[in-house]
């Protein structure tokens, strides 16, 4: 008797309507024609507009049509699937439109003789000239911030999971944290305020000081992440076989996160060869090539960019530049990006079953 | 080589809370010692006290004495290292160094803790590997991972790997209980080969292992949930598996109990 109050929810049948497979991309192609006919009818001008109809056109559809074909919970399944999609799309449309722009008006003028020349007495708004002496200085600077940040950075987050308890690693912890939402330019000012009290002139090794603390905290945090993937049952494994422990993070768990830990380090770089602030305080920018990041103003890749722009006084020859510069700059952190991986991949663990 | 252990008074603490209390028990030398109880009574607790792996946990601490022939263990300036160069441990779950070949495992020990010349580390790990029954199954993929392995392959690398640096003895927890009876049998076998050269101490869910390998067998319980486990008795294997003196070892062995 008590069982008729609860009403059954199943279907009589397993059997019940389907949508055809083809059905997502009709629905989609049928928004996106009904989006173009509302936005003409309507004289909308922006093709974002158009773009958002047809994403809402999407999502209602496809809702409206699974409902009437499949029922209630399929069409929910199908409106859930849709909004990922939609979701994918407008996150993927900015970064395609980004890069398709920047190789677009980058390889105008990205050739050989740009990439080994420096700007020189090449006036900014003049065509002519090259990046050689920014993308010197990027590296040297980003290279020895690298060497100053990667390994104090492993080593804290070393200390913090096999070493660290209580009060003082609780601190460390803290002032990672804090360090992580340090803007760049307050980076800078603290390297500037100690230049101006050692009373010395802009050089890039400066630079390289303010870039490596703002990647300490982030190669810190990822290196934490990878060491804490590592199972105890290895570290216990090497200790009972009566190996130090130091030993055992050098030789055990090290080579197991090895992988992770380069692409934090990677990334890490990706992230402080973009930084401009720093490097406008610090290191001033300079148009003929300098390679001695000790003494001397340099030039970097994302200063370069900003100063064609600003200094140009809308030249085109100015922007063609800072567009080639940019593209050079992406292509260095996908470079970056791939090695990463490759690393990786390669230092994974290995099954080989 | 095999060393004799002689326990005493011995209580093992997690933080605050007491996992074992007040243990006492003579481990001899050449002989498989088997310890059984139910689950949560200490008994991977205890053994872990046996190599000063105990307090690698945090929060472990230790009191009493155990002594390695003569030595105390928990002596002043006992180095824990050395202790562990002494006395080996297998796990419960084969746990082989993912990023290493097979050899490189066996070498792991000998090439951690000094240095060795290539020929001499090659006779080690075919030794170990031999003493472990696996060089025949893995002699021709020396240089390939150890994690390509199965899982009995494993468990009996890891016994090479134990083996390798020559302790005196050798504990093991549940070995083969991620194990088949194929794989369960060759550890049993091999524990029977290892015992003429290592002090054997293992531990076991299965009332018939500890009846097939072992000498001696020691029955651990805990009065309640919440009270640290105890030794109940220790005695020859055969006279805890027919006549034992406490009655609640021979309810737990003829499954009255929990
Ligand atoms: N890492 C730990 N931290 C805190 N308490 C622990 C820890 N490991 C074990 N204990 C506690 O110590 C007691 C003994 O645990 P132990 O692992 O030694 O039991 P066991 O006899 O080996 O059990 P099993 O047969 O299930 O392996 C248990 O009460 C357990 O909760
Ligand atoms: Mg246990």
């Amino acid at each position: 008797m008590s069982t008729a109050a609860v009403t059954d929810k199943r279907p009589n049948s397993l059997r019940s309507g389907h949508l055809p497979k083809w059905s997502p991309w009709a629905i989609a192609g049928g928004s996106v024609v009904v989006a173009a006919g509302i936005g003409l009818g309507a004289g909308l001008s922006s093709k974002v507009e158009w773009g958002l109809i047809a994403a809402i056109l999407y999502v209602l559809g496809t809702f409206v049509i699974a409902t009437m074909v499949e029922g209630k919970r399929q069409a929910k399944d199908r409106v859930a699937t849709s909004l990922v999609w939609v979701a994918f799309l407008i996150a993927v449309i900015p970064l395609v439109s980004l890069i398709w722009t920047t190789v677009k008006r980058g390889v105008k003028v990205l050739d050989p003789y740009f990439l080994t020349h420096s700007m020189g007495i090449v006036a900014d708004s003049e065509p002519g000239g090259g990046i050689y002496h920014a993308i010197i200085g990027s590296l040297e600077q980003v290279g020895l911030a690298t060497l100053i940040g990667a390994p104090i950075g492993v080593l804290t987050a070393v200390y913090l999971v096999e070493y660290g308890r209580g009060k003082l690693a609780r601190a460390v912890t803290f002032f990672v944290d804090v360090m992580t939402g340090v803007p760049s330019i307050v980076a800078g000012l603290f390297i500037l305020s100690l230049m101006l009290m050692l009373d010395m002139q802009p050089f890039g090794f400066a630079g390289s000081l303010a870039l490596a603390i703002l990647m300490m905290p982030v190669v810190v945090r990822s290196t934490e992440e990878m060491l804490k993937l590592v199972p105890n049952e290895l570290r216990e494994a090497s200790l009972a076989l009566g190996v130090p422990k130091w030993r055992t993070i050098l030789k055990v768990v090290l080579p197991t996160s090895i992988g992770g830990i380069t692409t934090g380090i990677m990334l890490a770089i990706a992230r402080i060869a973009g930084e401009t602030a720093p490097i406008l305080l610090l290191v001033w920018g300079n148009s003929f090539i300098n390679n001695n990041p000790f003494s001397g103003a340099q030039q970097a890749l994302p200063l370069y960019i900003y100063q064609q722009y600003a200094n140009s006084s809308g030249s085109t020859a100015a922007y063609d530049r800072a567009w080639a510069a940019s593209l050079t700059l992406i292509a260095f952190v996908m470079i970056l990006n791939l090695v990463a991986r490759g690393i990786a991949r390669w230092k994974a663990p290995k099954t080989g079953r | 080589m095999a060393k004799r252990i002689d326990v005493s008074g011995l209580t093992a603490y997690y933080g605050s809370h007491k996992a074992i209390e007040d243990i006492s028990m003579t481990v001899e030398p050449r002989s498989v010692t088997a310890f059984i109880g139910p689950s949560g009574c200490g008994k991977s607790t205890f053994l872990r006290t046996l190599n000063r792996m105990h307090e690698v946990t945090p929060g472990g601490r230790v009191e009493g004495k155990v002594l390695l022939d003569d030595e105390d263990l928990y002596g002043a300036g006992v180095d824990p290292v050395s202790v562990r160069r002494e006395v080996g441990m297998v796990f419960q779950r084969p746990n082989p160094f993912p990023t290493m070949s097979i050899f490189d495992n066996v070498a792991a020990g000998l090439r951690l803790n000094g240095s060795y010349k290539k020929s001499q580390l090659n006779d080690i790990v075919e030794k170990s590997l031999k003493g472990a029954n696996l060089w025949n199954e893995v002699k021709d993929r020396l240089n390939k991972p150890g994690s390509g392995l199965s899982g009995g392959q494993q468990q009996r690398l890891c016994i090479a790997r134990a083996i390798a640096v020559e302790p005196k003895v050798l504990l093991m927890d549940e070995p083969c209980s991620a194990l088949d009876p194929i794989s369960t049998l060759a550890i049993e076998d091999l524990i029977g080969e290892l015992k003429e050269r290592f002090t054997i101490v293992i531990v076991t869910h299965n009332m018939q292992q500890a009846a097939r390998v072992s000498d001696r067998t020691a029955f651990f319980n805990l009065a309640a949930v919440g009270q640290p486990g105890r030794l109940i008795e220790i005695d020859d294997t055969e006279r805890i598996f027919s006549n034992p003196s406490v009655q609640a070892t021979e309810d737990y062995i003829s499954g009255r109990f929990g």
